[in-house]
């Protein structure tokens, strides 16, 4: 009885899923399996980038990381916060406590007036986070044609291959392929919109935030400040900022599995020494 | 115990007997995993999966507690304290990846045993009190899960929460009225994220009190083995401890090398980059999918794409996704072969062996976009999955001739039962 309303049930389920299986595969043979679209052609995936924090061993290059935040606070910071990081975290970029209380007071960050307890502004302690630019989000809607640049704390984390991502989107503004235009004659970038193959939709807000070689002047010693070098530098500060405990966790990684291997080794010896003498002495096992 | 051949716990100095006599926690832990526990000689590595589950479920809950010491159930603060534990707490990342890819790897552990469960047929009298409040577990995991995947409050969480609450509004006449009761809004905020995060807690210590059922129901009949003969003589069993502690002991290090892997080495491989992004109710993500545990279940929700007749699709969706989990619990009726093991069954195992290609498919296609071909790929496997156990499944087990079956375990192990019994050293009682 519970078998046959079993097979019942079975049938019904199975029914009804086909039914939209056949009217699905009838759609697709009459009209085709969806329309290609501009986005779909010619978006493309973030470029393969190289960082000394690939792979399992690799680890931050601090210098690298100062020229990254360089060009953050003085790029990117005109829109988009920083806000999970906090000023002290600046010592893992090898500044000593001096230097971050000095680029700590170079921020001005929202007080009390200890006199008259009005808000105002104060300069910033190395406890204090990295201050928004904009006071909330319906003005950074107002200031930037409505969209609201997001926060970066997190961003190469929040984007499919993050960091790569970051490189790409930065380095690839260009203006729509001919070949674009022409399968897709309806395409446009609308006014106030840019052309950016690395973005879903192909069309971004963000005007091309690095717009010439040299924008940042870096200190001497450093590579040249080209557009690709500042957009490297810059996702690998990112990166950092999206996880700041990136290199500790290798390496305490590398320490754990290195003791847990070691004991996996000795259970198993140790399950071979228990199961010795009640193992079959020949391998006559009737199997299947 | 119920086994005439379990040694029965005898206190060996004072204190143990004092306690025997008081409170008999040692003779329980005896009869658990001790000699009081005799358990077929023949196990293979696939009845492991037990103990990691279990090891799983408390390492969850150690992870947890410690993650509730830092975070914050609320909706405007939720995703801060998470970065809070990932940056400023001591540990605090390492609790975070352990607890969010240790509920992946549970899911892995407890799908290979519930697979485990479908080839040897572990659902079959008399194990059937096992296997219902096995799947009464896998359904509290579920929910579990689900809730806690919403504490961070980044996009997927919010929009998971509003899709899959959203579920409840198929449901006819009253459908909307209970989402809005079930998630204390319109949509979900601040009322869902405090009951989502209370029951998150509660659930585990509920599953926790499951699981003593499930162990409890296992200890009478004893476990099961790879040829599905039941133990006839002591010959055929091996105490517990030490055999399967050492055994259970090696497959948890080949366990904790992968699960660390992944933690110490590719913590967001099994997440969505969009779970980093906070909550935006004005923002959609272009693809909504839940973790992947709950993929095969999202492919049947959302293969069902017409009204049949006058059910409507949605409806259809739900009531097949809910469907799916809930035939589990009439495997041990639908399933009338006498014989249990899978290695003697030739014509169940080519069916089971469709049916794993079959889940495969739908744990790819719970994570595609909702587009051709994908759909029509999830509409035939989804097809496939309730023939299986609803159709298949009875047929051929009335249908199928099975291989004979060896005498006893023994007799599977060593070929012979004759020289089994001297075998046994006497280390081990």
């Amino acid at each position: 009885m519970i078998r046959l309303f079993g097979i019942l049930t079975g049938l019904f389920f199975a029914v009804a899923v086909l039914w939209s299986f056949g009217n699905g595969a009838f759609v697709a043979a009459t009209e085709g399996m969806g329309e290609e679209t501009a986005e779909k052609v010619f978006y493309e995936h973030p470029e393969k980038l190289e960082l000394p924090s690939d792979g399992i061993f690799g680890t931050f290059d601090v210098a690298q990381l100062q020229r990254g935040y360089q060009v953050y606070k003085e790029v990117c910071a005109a829109c988009h916060s920083l806000k999970f990081v906090a000023i002290r975290d600046l010592a893992q970029l090898g500044y000593d406590e001096g230097q971050i209380k000095a680029e700590a007071a170079s921020f001005q960050v929202p007080g009390i007036d200890p006199n008259t307890g009005e808000a105002t502004t104060r300069p910033g302690l190395p406890t204090d986070y990295f201050p928004s630019p904009y006071a909330n989000t319906v003005m950074a809607a107002a200031a930037n044609n409505n969209a609201i640049p997001p926060d970066l704390s997190l961003i190469t984390k929040a984007r499919d291959d993050g960091t790569a991502y970051v490189h790409s989107l930065l380095t690839g503004y260009s203006s729509p392929p001919a070949e674009l235009t022409q399968q897709f004659p309806n395409f446009s970038t609308p006014p106030g919109l840019n052309f950016n193959r690395y973005f879903p939709n192909l069309n971004i807000a963000m005007a091309p935030p690095l717009a010439a070689d040299g924008q940042v002047t870096y200190a001497p010693g450093n590579p040249d400040p080209t557009i690709d070098q500042m957009a490297t530098d810059v996702a690998a500060f990112l990166t950092w900022t999206a996880e700041p405990t990136l290199v500790k966790r290798r390496q305490a990684g590398f320490a754990v599995l290195g003791f847990v291997l070691f004991a996996t080794i000795l259970a198993y010896f140790a399950k071979q020494q228990v199961w010795a003498a009640v193992k079959p002495k020949k391998a006559a096992k009737a199997k299947d | 115990m119920s086994f005439p051949w379990a040694r029965e716990y005898q206190p060996t100095n004072g204190l143990m007997k004092f306690l025997d006599e008081r409170l008999p926690l040692p003779r329980l832990i005896h009869g658990a995993i001790g000699a009081g526990y005799p358990v077929p000689r023949n196990l293979s590595y696939m009845w492991n999966f037990g103990v990691l589950a279990g090891f799983c479920l408390v390492m969850q809950i150690i992870t947890g507690v410690v993650l509730a010491m830092h975070y914050a159930p609320n909706a405007l603060v939720a995703f801060a304290t998470t970065e809070h534990i990932m940056r400023d707490v001591n540990w605090g990342w390492l609790m975070r990846y352990a607890h969010a890819n240790g509920a992946s790897f549970f899911f892995v552990v407890v799908y290979l045993h519930i697979f485990r469960g479908f080839f040897y047929s572990s659902y079959k009298a008399p194990r059937e009190m096992i296997w219902l409040p096995g799947v009464v577990i896998f359904l509290l995991m579920m929910a579990t899960a689900f809730m806690g995947y919403v504490l961070p409050w980044g996009q997927m969480s919010f929009w998971g929460a509003k899709v899959i609450t959203g579920l409840f509004g198929a449901i006819p006449l009253v459908g909307e009225p209970i989402q809005v009761w079930l998630l204390g809004g319109f949509a979900p905020d601040n009322a869902a994220l405090n009951r989502f995060f209370s029951l998150h807690f509660l659930l585990p210590f509920v599953i926790a009190g499951v699981v003593i059922l499930h162990i409890w129901a296992l200890h009478i009949p004893g476990s099961s083995n790879p040829t599905g003969v039941e133990i006839k003589t002591e010959a055929d069993t091996l105490p517990f401890h030490p055999y399967y502690t050492a055994k259970d002991g090696f497959g948890l290090g080949v366990f904790l090398l992968l699960f660390l892997a992944f933690v110490f080495f590719m913590p967001n491989a099994l997440g969505h980059p969009d779970n980093y992004i906070e909550a935006n109710p004005l923002s959609t993500p272009a693809l909504i999918v839940p973790e992947w545990y709950f993929y095969p279940f999202y492919a049947i929700l959302r293969a069902f794409t017409i009204d049949f007749f006058f059910i409507p699709a949605k409806l259809m969706g739900v009531l097949a996704m809910f469907a799916a989990i809930l035939v589990w619990f009439f495997l041990p009726w639908l399933d009338k072969s006498p014989v249990r093991s899978g290695h003697y069954r030739p014509l169940f195992r080519i069916f089971f062996w469709i049916l794993m290609v079959d889940m495969a498919a739908l744990f790819w296609l719970g994570g595609t976009h909702a587009e051709e071909p994908y759909i029509m790929f999830s509409q035939l496997t989804t097809a496939y999955y309730f023939l299986h156990f609803l159709v298949i499944l009875p047929i051929v087990s009335s249908i199928e001739k099975p291989k004979p079956l060896p005498y006893s375990i023994t007799e599977s192990v060593l070929g012979s039962d004759k020289d089994a019994s001297p075998a046994i050293p006497a280390a081990a009682n």
